[in-house]
């Protein structure tokens, strides 16, 4: 069990064209904490005087008051906190599934990396920290200790209550939250918190995603078997909400309740083997299999053992992503390519979600040539925002949820097949608005008008 | 038997009638490369057809003239190299260092050196393209791709698609002297023929920035709209001027058409409907064509330049990239 810990990282003064390089030699400089966040806030203190600083006079005048030499180049320092809640969950039934303890954090440092090159033109210095904890409580404290030391932008993966937590232990406080793990709708609606933006998208943004694919290519009647984790219930109430929006049929859905018990077990086959076509026979004709198994307890042993031959999609065979790791569209094989450099390792999806929050901060401070907190997060809400972010087209936040707005992959383990919305799918303001709850049906009052 | 015949007797005439009309014009070979193909399609702008076909090394991309026209330079993206092709004879010359995956270059106005856009490594490369030899290179923002250089030579403009940036080179230190902040995606940067302005597409961002050359301040921005295109899908890439610089003509990406913009006001003046994903452009060096590549429809689109109006589409390799024009 790893104990709580606290990291410090920055492209610092590196060289552009060396940046890459020292970035993917350099190990992370661990800081181990041992008692509580108190290191790090000291350490972090002078820069977020500067920051809170910024918010009355330009950040030059800002800066040359802190520590900074006299004589140093004025440079803008934001910093921005990766806060990682470290849970205990089952390993996937595939090997290239497992997640490494790197996962997301790999995007923050490209992320960083990237906004730094930029802000080498405009003296501006992003530095990364990161917090991690596994117990829920003492995250949301580090959390709040890093943001009065002056960290406005806390990039979090964490589980949704943890979430909800922090955008209220954060909302008297000029921080923002950005949220890449959850896609409970919840958050984003009922629960929805001004102080939060989503940059992984909603169950039922995913489930919109591939409903219009199966309805491009006609199938129309569905039979979905879920899982029976209440993650994968409700990703089987987004399912049930898009194959109404989109005209399908469930014609029948079974509920997967075997215990698969030990995945590392020798063998096994044979009985999945067996169960399977047991488990889907005598179900009425039906063109496609829709699974609901975020759990990952038995999705990937459906493919290829249906009853009938029928195409699997939903969180096995075709499923849906924000990104994958043999992306090369839009220019995406450079950005593929940098991301292995610095990591030694594949690009997974939530190392995406990850990079377009830090990006985000990047952005704006890029295009207002500032690093007041306040002035950015105004910024990232108003609808001059706009991301790039290797998806063919730019990327907005909604400004009645946070929810930001993106094209949705649809992928196998190998590649893409396709990407949403699917053409013909028209929306009066942007097509990326068919994917999941639109403004008119939105639950969240937080945002006002 | 018959019927087919005589069907084709036809419009074979109206061919021929139409050939006889063009004939006059100056026969150009216009060069374009296909990404997806490792092959360079030569068309003849009379003809308006392709007559040959060069084989290259992996993902042509950024194709340009050198050595007085008896040279054709192709980065071959995924080689890490730029292949140096005879225009007369289609055979490979030699090879030129590019650095790692070359994408666009643009070649000093004296003839040399050649400045190399190096999407993967966030500099431009230099190289001298008589010794091979690599005489500099100069750290940009990451993913450089689009490269602009001066009338007078003085200065090369890099765009960098992920930092957003035109930097402005100085073509004989080397150095960079100014950043300048575009929109998001900045694919391509083209000096107006006066060299008094720097236009620079942003690809994502939807629009053109025009920067000053001489004061390197941006000057105005402009961006498009076209009845029944979504917004999103109209994202500016290639843009190219007429030699008078009455004319300016900017491709518009997956909207599958090319603006017509007058360069003095700014203003669109009519949108020409090409292929799909259109990306680059190329005038004949009479000024009386534009020749466009159409990525998705593996096609190149042919503008005549009098009427603004598209002669014909002339079928290509797969995934159509870069264009250029040799005068003959």
């Amino acid at each position: 069990m790893r104990s709580a810990r606290a990291i410090s990282w920055s492209a610092g003064h590196v060289l552009i064209r060396a940046c890459a390089l020292a970035l993917a030699v350099s190990t992370i400089p661990v800081v181990p904490l041992g008692m509580t966040g108190t290191a790090i806030a000291q350490d972090a203190a002078p820069a977020a005087r500067a920051l809170d600083q910024s918010a009355a006079q330009p950040p030059a005048a800002a800066e040359a008051r802190g520590t900074a030499p006299a004589a140093a180049p004025e440079i803008t320092k934001i910093k921005i906190l990766m806060a990682r809640e470290l849970r205990d969950l089952p390993p996937p039934l595939s090997l290239l599934d497992i997640p490494p303890p790197d996962d997301g954090l790999g995007g923050a440092k490209l992320a960083t990396a990237d906004n730094n090159t930029t802000g080498k033109f405009i003296k501006q210095e992003f530095i990364l920290d990161v917090v991690e904890n596994e117990k829920p409580d003492a995250l949301v404290a580090d959390v709040a200790k890093m943001v009065d030391a002056g960290s406005a932008f806390v990039v979090v993966d964490a589980a949704p209550k943890t979430v909800l937590a922090l955008a209220d232990a954060l909302k008297d406080k000029s921080a923002i939250i950005f949220n890449a793990g959850s896609p409970d709708d919840r958050l984003r609606e009922e629960d929805c918190r001004v102080n939060v933006k989503h940059t992984i998208p909603t169950r039922s943004m995913f489930a919109d995603a591939l409903g219009q694919f199966m309805a491009w290519k006609r199938w129309n009647r569905w039979f979905m078997i879920v899982g029976p984790t209440p993650e994968d219930k409700m990703l089987a109430e987004a399912y049930r909400r898009t194959a109404k929006r989109f005209g399908a049929k469930i014609i029948e859905e079974r509920t997967y309740t075997y215990e698969p018990g030990s995945r590392r077990s020798d063998g096994g086959f044979e009985q999945i083997q067996q169960q399977m076509p047991s488990f889907t026979q005598n179900v009425k004709e039906y063109d496609v299999v829709v699974v609901a198994d975020e759990g990952g307890l038995f999705g990937e042993y459906v493919p290829y053992r249906t009853w009938d031959a029928k195409p699997v999609v939903g969180t096995a065979g075709l499923y849906t992503a924000t990104w994958h790791p043999a992306i090369e569209l839009w220019g995406g094989t450079q950005f593929q390519n940098r991301f292995k450099r610095m990591n030694n390792r594949n690009f997974r999806e939530l190392d995406y979600n990850v990079w377009m929050a830090v990006r985000s901060v990047g952005e704006a401070a890029t295009r207002q040539k500032s690093g007041n907190a306040a002035k950015l997060i105004e910024y990232m809400s108003s609808p001059e925002f706009e991301l790039a972010a290797f998806k063919g087209q730019k990327l907005t936040y909604r400004s009645w949820n946070g929810q930001l707005r993106q094209p949705i992959l649809l992928v196998t383990g190998k590649m893409h097949v396709t990407v949403s919305p699917q053409p013909g799918f028209l929306h009066h303001l942007t097509e990326l608005d068919t994917l999941g709850v639109d403004k008119p049906e939105t639950k969240c009052k937080a945002f006002g008008k | 038997m018959k019927y087919a015949r005589t069907r084709l007797i036809a419009p074979a005439a109206a061919f021929a009638a139409l050939l006889m009309t063009v004939t006059s014009a100056n026969a150009f070979k216009v060069f374009v490369s296909n990404e997806k193909e490792q092959t360079i399609s030569v068309i003849d702008s009379v003809k308006l057809e392709v007559i040959h076909t060069i084989k290259t090394g992996n993902r042509p991309r950024g194709i340009i003239l050198a050595n007085s026209n008896k040279w054709l330079l192709v980065c071959a993206s995924d080689d890490n190299r730029v292949e140096v092709y005879d225009t007369k004879t289609f055979e490979l010359v030699k090879i030129l260092p590019s650095g790692p995956d070359p994408e666009l270059f643009t070649l000093h106005p004296s003839g040399n050196p050649l400045f190399i856009a190096n999407e993967d490594d966030n500099i431009v490369t230099v190289v001298d393209i008589f010794t091979g030899k690599i005489l500099s290179e100069v750290p940009v923002g990451v993913e450089p791709e689009g490269m602009g250089v001066s009338p007078d030579g003085k200065f090369v403009v890099n765009t960098s698609e992920t930092t957003n940036m035109a930097h402005f080179i100085d073509t004989k230190t080397y150095e960079t002297v100014e950043n300048i902040l575009v929109d998001n995606r900045p694919r391509v940067a083209e000096f107006t023929p006066d060299g008094g302005e720097v236009w620079v597409s942003a690809e994502i961002g939807g629009t053109i920035t025009v920067i000053d050359a001489a004061t390197k301040k941006v000057k105005s921005k402009f961006s498009f709209e076209i009845q029944g295109v979504n917004k999103d899908a109209i994202q500016p890439v290639g843009v190219k001027f007429s030699k008078d610089g009455k004319k300016a003509y900017v491709a518009l990406g997956p909207a599958n058409r090319v603006a017509l913009v007058d360069p003095k006001t700014y203003k669109v003046e009519k949108y020409i409907l090409v292929g799909q994903r259109v990306w680059n452009l190329a005038f004949t060096p009479d000024d009386k064509q534009v020749y466009t590549t159409n990525g998705s429809s593996n096609d190149v689109s042919i503008i005549d330049v009098a009427t603004d109006k598209v002669l014909k589409s002339v079928k290509v390799g797969r995934y159509p990239w870069g264009v250029v024009a040799l005068p003959e």
